[in-house]
């Protein structure tokens, strides 16, 4: 269920503004991709024009090409709507519905794309659940709401919601940022778990999470505020993290930029 | 104090909070204020009651059942069910009409409409909260009332079965609680409008970023995450609108054909408002009269008391469930 993300020429604006510039890399299926690099440097904003999110702002469009396996995400006539239930994304602050249970948050999307026999949503929520790592500490309250949960709990949930349509991808943004260091550990088990299913790409801040969870890194910078953010290197994080062949990376993992 | 001070323990003066004339002059003020609601609102309610409960007490119909209003006579006959009814189905009319529109628009003016053309629709609306109620009453009278004829006689030709929209006389003037309804639901279509925009436009992106990342359409962003989130909100929004429905005079007065019947047939020019009757009584009555009005009055009181509290009740039931502890 996993595939290949190739990126070429990516450039991508918020209205006049180029936030990234000429983005080119690969993603292994069934690989985890960490992107680092400092804040407003347009990690995010790459990561957003991986499903297509990036255009839900007013004003962002992207110039390039994604391809999925050979399927380019930005060809004429493909649906950003389709495109979202391939790639699923997690986001920085865990966004269950919050006026559904926890069994419904995790039905969302199958009951978007028609799933509507409760014998296969019980069993795929199940699954789902247990794939997040969040099944026992639930299982006897699914039709309680999901805003009840603590908030690693809630990002699980998020990310059972995610995996439960089986996307292609499954694109992560700093899914930790707002999560206790014992949370964070959770998620990082469960991100090694996924790429077994899964290719995932994620942002984040914290570059020991990179190093724990990632097997390629990529770094991001921007020359000044208001330029347009670059892919300066990717490479396999072990080398990323010991020899990196670009100073500017090492300068920013060793704490000395800017 | 249980225990030991310790060598360097703060004198006990510190303890003490120090008062200070600002402080309690503003305290004092703002207590007041809140003793004075509480006054006036007592003396109203005091009021209301004992002359409410004098003229009751001397009415020789039922005060609940009685159709007519006669509170004149000798012996006085006088009650309130035309009026409760007419209250009542006039404002159902202008919710199911006024409720779906409203939501409709706060949804466009925040979903759908370009920026620009949804900051002009706003502000028309709130222009349109701004009309006073008598505009909106002469409007009714002189222009709505004539022009309901063909959509009467519409309704009348392929509706007329379900006897609600049987117009029993096809000439009379569409004076009917019908009209009265679809110009009250114009009438409360801003207040609704303008409170549910608030509560939508408060959302947090967040959630409608989890709708959209799961591959929701525009559609079903709002059916997943909009409107679960805004909907105590726009419960509370309509019944605000619902509020002034009930309580609408001039408009309801103006354009009501006011004559004491109970009937089904909401496109005969017939029945009566709480409002409408004190209204169109009150200049004339004697002062037993008045109290007799004043005790319908109090009835539309509870009403729109009971109103709130079941909306109150519905969010309160919901509540684990709302945006407000996500």
């Amino acid at each position: 269920m996993a595939k290949r993300i190739d990126v070429s020429g990516l450039t991508a604006f918020y209205g006049g503004f180029k936030a990234i510039e000429d983005i080119s890399m690969t993603v292994e299926p069934r690989t985890v991709t960490a992107f680092i690099g400092p804040s407003g440097c347009g990690k995010s904003t790459f990561l957003r024009t991986l499903n297509r999110m990036h255009e839900v702002t007013p004003g962002g469009r992207v110039e390039g090409k994604v391809m999925l396996d050979d399927e380019n995400l930005y060809g004429s006539g493909v649906d950003p709507v389709t495109v979202r239930r391939t790639v699923g994304m997690v986001f920085q602050r865990p966004n269950p519905f919050p006026t559904m249970s926890i069994y419904d948050n995790v039905a969302a999307g199958l009951k978007l794309n028609g799933v509507r026999k409760k014998g296969e949503l019980d069993s795929i929520v199940e699954k789902s659940l247990k794939g997040a790592n969040l099944w026992n500490e639930v299982k006897d309250r699914l039709n309680k709401p999901g805003s009840g949960l603590s908030g690693g709990q809630q990002q699980r949930l998020c990310i059972a919601r995610a995996i439960a349509v089986e996307p292609q991808v499954l694109l992560m943004d700093e899914p930790c940022s707002a999560l206790d260091p014992i949370s964070t550990l959770a998620i990082e088990d469960l991100i090694g778990e996924l790429k077994t299913r899964f290719t995932i790409v994620i942002v984040t801040h914290n570059m020991q999470q990179a190093a724990r969870v990632s097997d390629r890194t990529a770094f991001f910078n921007l020359a000044a505020v208001g330029q347009p953010g670059k892919l300066i290197e990717i490479d396999d994080t072990e080398r990323i993290f010991s020899n990196p062949s670009v100073q500017a990376t090492e300068d920013y993992i060793s704490g000395r930029f800017g | 104090m249980t225990t030991t001070a310790p060598p360097s323990a703060a004198p006990p003066r510190a303890a003490k909070t120090v008062t200070r004339p600002g402080d309690r002059i503003f305290a004092g003020m703002s207590r007041g204020s809140g003793i004075f609601l509480l006054v006036v609102m007592a003396a109203i309610a005091v009021f209301l009651t004992v002359r409410a409960v004098s003229a009751i007490s001397k009415d020789h119909g039922n005060f609940l059942t009685t159709f007519e209003w006669n509170a004149g006579l000798n012996p006085p006959v006088f009650g309130i069910a035309v009026l409760a009814y007419g209250t009542i189905v006039s404002s159902v009319i202008a919710m199911l009409i006024a409720v779906p529109i409203a939501v409709g628009i706060a949804l466009f003016i925040t979903h759908y409409a370009p920026r620009r053309v949804g900051g002009v629709l706003a502000y028309v609306i709130d222009l349109l909260a701004a009309v006073p109620s008598i505009i909106y009453g002469l409007w009714g009278a002189i222009f709505l009332v004539p022009h309901m004829k063909g959509l009467n006689l519409w309704l009348d030709t392929y509706f007329g079965w379900t006897v609600i929209f049987d117009k029993q006389d096809p000439n009379s003037a569409a004076r009917s609680l019908f009209t009265v309804g679809i110009l009250l639901a114009i009438m409360i279509l801003p207040i609704i409008t303008n409170v549910s925009r608030e509560v939508i436009r408060q959302m947090p992106k967040m959630h409608e970023e989890a709708a959209l990342a799961l591959g929701a359409t525009r559609w079903e962003v709002i059916r997943l995450s909009v409107l679960p989130f805004a909907r105590s909100g726009i419960i509370s929004a309509s019944m605000l609108g619902l509020g002034r429905a009930l309580g609408e005079t001039m408009a309801v007065a103006t354009v009501l054909s006011a004559s004491p019947q109970l009937s089904a047939h909401l496109l005969d020019p017939l029945g009566g408002t709480f409002s409408q009757n004190i209204v169109a009584k009150f200049g004339e009555a004697d002062q037993f009269g008045r109290d007799a009005l004043i005790a319908s009055g109090l009835v539309l009181f509870f009403i729109t008391l009971l109103v709130n509290g079941a909306a109150r009740l519905i969010i309160a039931r919901r509540k684990e469930y709302s945006g407000a502890n996500a």
